[in-house]
């Protein structure tokens, strides 16, 4: 029983990294009917700056962390702007196109960077190793790695809501997302909140990173779990922020049982088996939206 | 009637195009400071791409839209809206999954924040028209009716605290009584706030019924020009628009010519 416990924990750990790289993918999806191949790849970059922030750069790792964000934060309002915004009105297969492009080139851009390179680094967190036990010496055991990728996740998600829920231009951006027409009527300004969505998700990809780092590694290939966080997307609706963080958590939670109790090999594939079994349940998603306005 | 306050929207020749598809040819018209003016169009007459022109949703190819005397046909809508130029859009385009409280505060978007408590307060005055948007507030504005949803449209137009409000057929799809509700509001919102209206309608019975100047528009050129109490009395009008037919051979070849009206 504890030990089904520990699993769950970790599984819950790993399904917020999921979830959160997943929202990064719904955000632009709502936004701009894109998918943004290259989610993965922001984390990847995410993880590196931080790398630099702390070990080049010398700042404290906190201090590290919020730069990384705010770094990722205008990358991906830059890329928006450089990248994505010509593009408009082109079918949204030469967009997508473009986003698998720009993770190719952010991969091997990173291999070239001298103190970045092909290696695998080690990002130094103040809470390595650390443990809470719950329940005494022979309770629930939690390394505080997991501890901090949850409560992050919680906070983020905390102030997520407060946005979307409680400021004109977080309400502004769920607006431009439902009925963009209607935006411009209301001059709101479109293509500034869509640079905005581009940087608010680069952001917190780049925060999944960061918080992924300690348990893996730092290195040019990490964004490839960006392949089991589109699933996540998948599971919760593509489309539906709190499903993207549930699909996140269901696939961090099953991967992580199944790695533990089911042959090798069903750990790898355990993400696209339950969205095969969603999809044949439920077509939709858990959070799929039937109201959605087509623009 | 108010029709002797200043011109405060005014179309020189301005031509529209969708790609190739010219949409509207030439149109000129005024507006006068308080006045509710209509335009009356069959169906791709080009009425919603006059409005859409206006509001710098689309950018001319020809003429010009002068506003309060200064020329506005190239400037991006938010611009615009901040000029006090608010669009009722065709359909009605509200955020279907925002709830209605938050569709009025996107109304009011291109507002300053210093200006949050009279925001607050002109809510509460739109519920005043609307009560019925009070008691959905704070639902999903996608589960309102049809007719409730172009009440949403019309109440978030005036968050932006509008001179002049363009409505894009005000009436579509809904039942007559309801259309005369919706209209006898907005020229309540016209005599009692003083705020000046273009509506540009299909349904001339109404349409000619509330306003003070119309214009008649057919394939993208404009044709008629009165004030209402002259164009209800038209044979053409009546015949075409109305439905008061006029007996007779005279009558049956003008309806011939006229067919594309319809
Ligand atoms: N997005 C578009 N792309 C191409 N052509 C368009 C577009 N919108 C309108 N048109 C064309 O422009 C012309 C005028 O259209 P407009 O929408 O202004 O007409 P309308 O008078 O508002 O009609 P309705 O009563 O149906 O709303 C029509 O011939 C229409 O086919
Ligand atoms: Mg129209």
């Amino acid at each position: 029983m504890l030990q089904f416990l520990q699993l769950i924990a970790s599984g819950i750990a790993q399904g917020c990294i999921y979830g959160l790289i997943a929202l990064g993918f719904v955000l632009i999806y709502k936004a701009t009917e894109t998918i943004n191949f290259a989610q993965g790849d922001l984390m990847m970059l995410g993880g590196f700056l931080g790398l630099t922030g702390t070990l080049a750069l010398g700042l404290p790792f906190w201090a590290a962390f919020a730069a990384a964000l705010v770094a990722m934060l205008f990358f991906g309002m830059a890329l928006e702007r450089a990248v994505l915004r010509p593009l408009l009105g082109q079918p949204a297969f030469t967009v997508v196109m473009v986003t698998i492009g720009i993770g190719y080139l952010a991969r091997g851009l990173v291999t070239m960077i001298p103190e970045w390179g092909t290696d695998t680094h080690v990002l130094p967190v103040p809470y390595k190793d650390d443990i809470v036990s719950i329940g005494g010496t022979d309770g629930l055991i939690l390394s505080m790695e997991h501890i901090v990728i949850i409560a992050v996740t919680a906070l983020l998600i905390v102030g997520l809501y407060l946005l979307f829920k409680h400021t004109k231009i977080g309400i502004a951006m769920q607006a431009t997302s439902q009925n963009q027409l209607a935006a411009f009527y209301m001059g709101i300004p479109v293509r500034r909140i869509n640079m905005l969505v581009w940087g608010l998700s680069a952001a917190i990809s780049a925060c999944a990173g960061l918080l992924l780092a300690p348990i893996t590694f730092v290195h040019a290939n990490m964004g490839f779990i960006g392949l089991k966080a589109f699933p996540a997307a998948v599971v919760g609706g593509f489309g539906s922020i709190p499903g993207a963080l549930v699909g996140g958590l269901i696939i961090g939670v099953v991967e992580t049982l199944a790695g533990f109790y089911l042959p090798e090999g069903f750990k790898d594939i355990a993400a696209y088996i339950v969205v095969l079994v969603m999809l044949a349940v439920k077509p939709n998603g858990l959070f799929g939206e039937n109201l959605r306005k087509k623009v | 009637m108010s029709l002797d306050g200043e011109i405060i929207l005014q179309l020189n020749n301005v031509e529209s195009s969708y790609g190739p598809v010219k949409a509207i040819r030439g149109v000129s018209l005024k507006v006068h400071q308080g006045s509710i003016v209509t335009v009356l169009g069959a169906n791709g007459a080009g009425k919603s791409t006059i409005l859409k022109t206006i509001s710098g949703i689309i950018d001319p190819q020809k003429g010009s839209v002068v506003y309060h005397g200064e020329p506005i046909q190239k400037k991006d809508p938010a611009w615009i809206v901040r000029q006090g130029i608010a669009h009722v859009p065709e359909g009605r385009e509200i955020f279907p999954l925002l709830t209605v409280r938050e569709n009025l505060l996107m109304g009011a978007y291109t507002r300053p924040l210093g200006e949050k408590a009279a925001v607050e307060q002109e809510i509460e005055q739109v519920y005043g028209y609307f009560p019925i948007l009070r008691e959905r507030a704070n639902q999903p504005a996608g589960q309102l009716s049809g007719g409730q949803q172009q009440m949403l449209a019309i109440s978030r137009a005036l968050l932006a605290k509008p001179t002049i409000m363009l409505l894009d057929e005000p009436s579509l799809g809904l039942s007559p009584k309801l259309t005369r509700e919706i209209f006898e509001i907005i020229v309540r919102i016209n005599r009692e706030r003083g705020v000046t209206l273009l509506v540009v309608e299909q349904n001339a019975r109404v349409a000619l019924k509330y306003a003070d100047f119309g214009y008649v528009l057919e394939v993208g050129r404009i044709v008629m020009e009165d004030p209402c109490a002259v164009l209800r009395e038209k044979e053409d009008i009546k015949e075409f628009y109305l439905g008061i037919k006029e007996s007779g051979v005279r009558g049956t070849r003008r309806w011939k010519k006229k067919k594309t009206w319809r």
